[in-house]
């Protein structure tokens, strides 16, 4: 069983990185990434809210759409309730953790729409993940993605010095720098 | 009524949906809209023509029937109601592909239902269909689709040419050809759209210099998403509120958020 946790915890996180091999949440990984400590805060805010989804929907998959017998409402029902929680958080957090809120508050709005919590649901129930395996597939999958963010922001602040051909500027050799940094991912194919 | 569409020109007949959505505001090559399905599905040009297509599909019939209710749901539930209706054509459209399209099922997988995240067809909703009579709806949802379904081909193609020396499955490129594989692996993508937005600016600037407007071409979420927050993506739930200017962390923006929520 831990071994099996082990396994998914690195294949999410390096091998099948979220971003770089699967463009799930590709929006806030290229719009919030122009500087370290905002690529972070969105990066610990991601994990939160991956993690509590997963969660979530793992349980209703489990308790509510398996025993009606209507598992075929997934994509509706996971939309939904993804939508519902976010929003439930933030209130939650600036009601009783306004420092928390002070934190991550800001980003949470973006989270609601980002295509890899509802993927992170769906990929779950497909592979047939237990709870608790799901939940840590969800967080593993977090990590990736406030890996990768992170180390963009930090070659991101580098490049704003470079000389850059005219019509590659801005969003271009970001893409450029993201494709070189999955190749390095690639590498990681081999640790499983 | 008509000419509502935010653009400011004339939009009620079929053909000139159908134009618009294929040339003056395709969804990719103009306002990169849903970039992850883009970047995801395009590993061979049929996947790109089959994710178009099945996105084509939800788009007319949800603009279609968000139309027809636009007079009935109120306000302030839109954005949930709108999810409703999208979500709901989205898995009768997986349900209909995993029957009787299986290999297709198969080559998107969990991009099928990642379309309902797909910010092309929430900002047609809250942009057009939610304004408009049913018939443009309907061509607009059609006219978007198939300029959907052209760029993704024709992105697949690129990456099918170079990665495996093919168009379609047809052998193409020469036998002396040496396969590029990493084009239609995860870096690939991220390259071949580094090479669409590097176009994009060119054409962006040149017309600039020449001074034209060139507002409506936009690069992906290069002004800290900006881009999407405007079609609704990251404003989906949040009214008019969250979006973009949250992302800078600004007090104000704190300030702002709570007047309008509280």
């Amino acid at each position: 069983m831990v071994k099996e946790l082990l396994i998914i915890l690195i294949s999410s996180s390096l091998v099948n990185n979220v971003v770089l091999s699967q463009f799930l949440g590709l929006c806030p990984f290229l719009g919030v990434s122009k500087k370290t400590n905002t690529a972070a805060g969105m990066g610990v805010a991601v994990i939160f809210v991956i993690t509590l989804a997963s969660a979530v929907a793992g349980v209703i998959y489990r308790f509510v759409l398996e025993k009606l017998g209507i598992t075929y409402l997934q994509t509706i029902v996971f939309i939904l309730v993804i939508a519902a929680l976010v929003q439930f958080v933030e209130m939650f957090l600036k009601k009783f953790m306004p420092s928390l809120y002070q934190a991550l508050g800001v980003y949470l709005p973006l989270i609601t729409t980002n295509c890899a919590v509802l993927g992170i649901a769906l990929t779950n129930v497909q592979k047939k993940y237990g709870i608790l395996t799901g939940i840590v597939n969800g967080f593993a999958t977090a990590v990736g993605f406030t890996v990768s963010i992170v180390i963009l922001a930090g070659i991101r602040e580098k490049m704003e010095y470079n000389d850059i051909p005219e019509s590659f500027r801005g969003m271009p050799i970001v893409l450029v720098t993201a494709g070189l940094m999955a190749i390095a991912f690639c590498g990681f194919s081999g640790l499983l | 009524m008509a000419n509502n569409s935010g653009s400011g020109y004339k939009s009620s007949s079929a053909a000139e949906r159908l134009y618009n959505g294929l040339v003056k505001e395709n969804p990719t090559f103009v306002l990169m809209l849903g970039m992850c399905p883009t970047l995801a599905v395009t590993t061979s040009a049929m996947n790109g023509l089959g994710m178009g297509l099945t996105t084509m599909v939800v788009l007319a019939l949800s603009n279609m029937i968000i139309s027809l209710l636009r007079n009935i749901i109120p306000d302030k539930v839109r954005i949930p109601a709108f999810i409703v209706v999208i979500a709901s054509f989205v898995t009768m459209v997986e349900l209909l592909l995993e029957g009787f399209l299986p290999a297709l099922y198969d080559a998107l997988g969990l991009y099928i239902p990642l379309i309902v995240v797909n910010c092309i067809i929430l900002g047609r909703a809250e942009s057009y269909a939610s304004k408009n009579p049913v018939i443009p709806s309907l061509f607009d949802g059609i006219g978007m689709g198939l300029g959907f379904s052209f760029a993704l081909t024709c992105i697949g193609a690129v990456r099918e040419l170079i990665g495996a020396g093919e168009i379609f499955g047809l052998h193409i490129m020469p036998d002396s050809y040496v396969p590029c594989a990493i084009f239609i692996m995860a870096p690939g993508a991220f390259f071949v759209l580094a090479g669409l937005t590097a176009i994009q600016n060119k054409i962006r600037i040149n017309g600039e210099r020449k001074g034209k407007d060139m507002s409506k071409i936009q690069s992906g979420c290069s002004e800290d998403c900006m881009n999407c927050a405007d079609k609704g993506c990251s404003r989906r739930f949040y009214g008019a509120s969250g979006g973009a200017e949250d992302i800078s962390g600004e007090p104000e923006t704190e300030a702002k958020r709570g007047k309008e929520r509280g």
